[in-house]
């Protein structure tokens, strides 16, 4: 077999449209050409000759999701919403995700909650310590955890049977699976919905995206780290958002320097070599946020739960968090000390 | 068949995504090439292949040969130099002219029109995909490939093991090393790897715990390359092999972003070798081969050490 190479990019809102529509269940894997069991074409088109589903793609009625407004009235009493977004996984965008919830909910007339959409990477749970919780279920849907007196968090992964196993599910399995996670979840009123997304490198990403989009999200933060390797990955989200319509809020520069514990010397792990999230930002026109230095405390409490605002108030990594927080209101169209008054 | 002239193959995982199966792939590639052997890498992150930066040949473009590709030469082989002219008189400058194997790579980022393009792709697309490096790929004769697969579990991974499975020998498809960093999170997340590949029947090579300690570029004074994670108990706790810790090096990520080759401040000894005096000694510039200025890296002794492990367990399943 000769390698084909022509069209092999598909156009990013096509992609996006086909989360959005009816999918129906197929009795076997699609083919590589398939054009999509929820596209107008399907069950008719060259491809699907011979494939097993030819029958159920052609007579399965087409048309958008009903889920889609189920999701939508769910969301409804949320103020605002909040995507987090990286290109490249291990960026910090779920440490940023807790941050910046944690940062709306130190004041205490917000409303925040926390979503985590990430089947893959466990970390939400165990970063806002509530891992071993078990989750409500009520006759109207399941009720987010509350952390605190205003902040709740729900993750899809209490939805997983076990969670020390692998999710090894392809791709429309997953999506279900979040799918049922944003129509199920009862949020209430809410100032402030932060959601934690699958990296930009899964199929999952572009469902939770998708859906999130119909319901009107506000923006995305985009999450990078200085070095080139991760600002490559950040280029191509940003080039997602915009053929997507979600509006960028900003960028955000995670573990811009290290500031040793012993000394005072501080040491560039990841070296903006290319200019780093600023320059980035610049060149494609968004906002910079702010960068938050690499402090090793953080990593810490995240591995036990806590919040480091809470216990670190005053490092340099938490005043740069809470720049990039009041950068967010700002963006929002706050006033950055309403939202996180300045300490005096 | 593209996979039949290949010795052994092994799968790069990380349940969690940054915490450095790319460069642990780079440098367990670069560590087998010191060693002697011709090396492939594979990079199956289809939506953020980041390979291609790695070995510093972003630019590359894959060339079409009959029935399929032909892979990115990073590297040819070298005969060490000792064997083909004897005439250096210092025994200790064996480190910069040693030879090395052949070092190929292969990534959809040598495929794309424009580097910063967001790929966006069915499921059944990438699977296509996978099954098309698998297959059409022309490697050559190689000792090793390495695959670089992205993070989690997804319609990648799957078709990966699925092809292998049927179009590799069981005695070519060595097993996956397994990468994780010091934090309780990325433990945790190692467990699902592992439940990954004793379900997919996937043989656990080993574990490396990436970031674990520093080389601090400034001073040595708190230079800690052994400061050990959870990595070796989680190793214990599960019976598969530890591989070995990996400290985190500014200078590693110089040389890949930069080309530089690393130099470290006095006192840096890591296994025994002096780095700085190393750096000092070598006769290598910013202008030499990558796996000559990694040869001078901190992180070079730790993955030979890493890659003789490696070798070694390859060898006992292999049988
Ligand atoms: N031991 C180390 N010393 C210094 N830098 C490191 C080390 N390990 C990883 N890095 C850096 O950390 C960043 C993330 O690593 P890498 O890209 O290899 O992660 P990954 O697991 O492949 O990520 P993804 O899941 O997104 O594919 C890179 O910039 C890399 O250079
Ligand atoms: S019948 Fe056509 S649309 Fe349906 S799964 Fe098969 S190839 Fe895809
Ligand atoms: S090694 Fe020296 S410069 Fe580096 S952090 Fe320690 S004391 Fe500071
Ligand atoms: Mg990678």
């Amino acid at each position: 077999m000769a390698p084909s190479l022509e069209e092999p990019i598909q156009p990013v809102d096509d992609a996006l449209d086909s989360h959005l529509r009816k999918q129906p269940a197929l009795k076997a894997a699609p083919p590589e050409h398939c054009p999509g069991p929820e596209s107008e074409q399907a069950g008719k088109q060259d491809a699907c000759a011979g494939c097993p589903n030819q029958a159920i793609c052609a007579s399965a009625p087409k048309g958008p999701d009903p889920d889609i407004p189920i999701i939508t009235e769910r969301l409804s009493g949320v103020k605002h919403k909040i995507l987090v977004l990286s290109g490249k996984g291990g960026v910090g965008k779920s440490t940023f995700t807790t941050m910046l919830a944690h940062a709306f909910a130190s004041n205490a007339e917000n409303v925040v909650g926390v979503m985590d959409t990430d089947i893959c990477g466990p970390s939400i749970p165990k970063m806002m310590g509530v891992e071993t919780e078990t989750i409500h279920v009520s006759s109207t849907g399941w009720e987010p955890v509350w952390v605190s007196e205003n902040l709740g968090v729900m993750s899809v992964q209490f939805m997983l049977p076990n969670r020390d196993d692998a999710v090894i599910w392809r791709g429309p399995k997953k999506n279900g699976l979040i799918k049922q996670f944003l129509k199920d979840v009862e949020w209430g009123e809410m100032d402030y919905l932060v959601v934690d997304t699958p990296p930009g490198t899964s199929d999952e990403h572009l469902s939770v995206n998708s859906f999130l989009k119909e319901s009107g999200v506000d923006g995305a933060v985009l999450v990078t780290t200085p070095q080139e390797v991760s600002l490559l990955d950040v280029r191509k989200e940003i080039d997602f958002c915009r053929k997507a319509g979600i509006p960028i809020l900003g960028l955000v520069e995670n573990m811009s320097g290290f500031v040793c514990p012993k000394c005072t010397h501080q040491s560039e792990i990841f070296r903006p070599t290319t200019g780093g999230g600023r320059q980035l930002a610049k060149d494609t026109n968004i906002p910079f946020l702010g960068a938050v230095p690499l402090d090793p405390r953080i990593g810490m409490s995240c591995d036990y739960g806590e919040s480091f605002f809470d216990n670190f108030g005053d490092s340099p990594a938490c005043e740069a968090l809470r720049d990039v927080v009041r950068n967010v209101a700002e963006v929002l169209g706050m006033k950055g000390e309403d939202v996180l008054p300045l300490d005096d | 068949m593209s996979l039949q002239d290949i010795k052994h193959i092994a799968l790069v995982l990380s349940g969690k995504g940054g915490v450095g199966k790319s460069s642990v792939t780079t440098q367990l590639a670069l560590a087998l090439s010191l060693q002697g052997h011709n090396v492939g890498v594979l990079d199956i992150d289809l939506t953020g292949p980041s390979i291609p930066r790695f070995f510093g040949i972003e630019s590359a473009k894959v060339r079409q040969a009959p029935g399929g590709w032909l892979p990115v030469q990073v590297h040819d082989g070298q005969e060490a130099s000792d064997k083909t002219n004897g005439h250096h008189e210092n025994g200790q400058e064996k480190n910069s002219q040693s030879g090395h194997g052949a070092l190929y790579c292969m990534s959809l980022g040598f495929l794309l029109a424009n580097r910063g393009d967001a790929v966006v792709w069915r499921g059944p697309k990438k699977t296509a995909m996978v099954r098309q490096f698998l297959s059409d790929v022309h490697w050559g004769p190689l000792d090793y490939l390495l695959i670089d697969t992205p993070p989690g579990t997804s319609d990648e991974h799957i078709s990966l093991v699925e092809t292998l499975l049927k179009s590799a020998t069981p005695e070519q498809l060595a097993g996956a090393v397994i990468v994780t960093t010091p934090q309780a999170i990325s433990v945790s997340d190692v467990k699902k790897e592992i439940n990954f590949c004793r379900k997919t029947s996937v043989h656990v090579l080993g574990v490396i715990e990436n970031m674990a300690g520093f080389v601090c570029p400034n001073c040595a004074e708190c230079t800690d390359v052994f400061s050990k994670g959870g990595g070796k108990a989680m190793a214990t706790e599960f019976e598969v092999p530890f591989l070995g810790s990996v400290p985190i090096d500014p200078m590693f990520i110089r040389l890949i972003e930069e080309g530089k080759a690393p130099v470290y401040p006095e006192g840096t000894v890591v296994d025994g070798q002096d780095m700085h005096q190393n750096g000092e000694k070598s006769e290598v510039g910013d202008e030499g081969l990558l796996v000559e200025k990694y040869a001078r890296c901190s992180l070079c002794p730790v993955f030979a050490g890493i890659v003789r492990g490696l070798v070694d367990n390859i060898n006992v399943t292999a049988g």
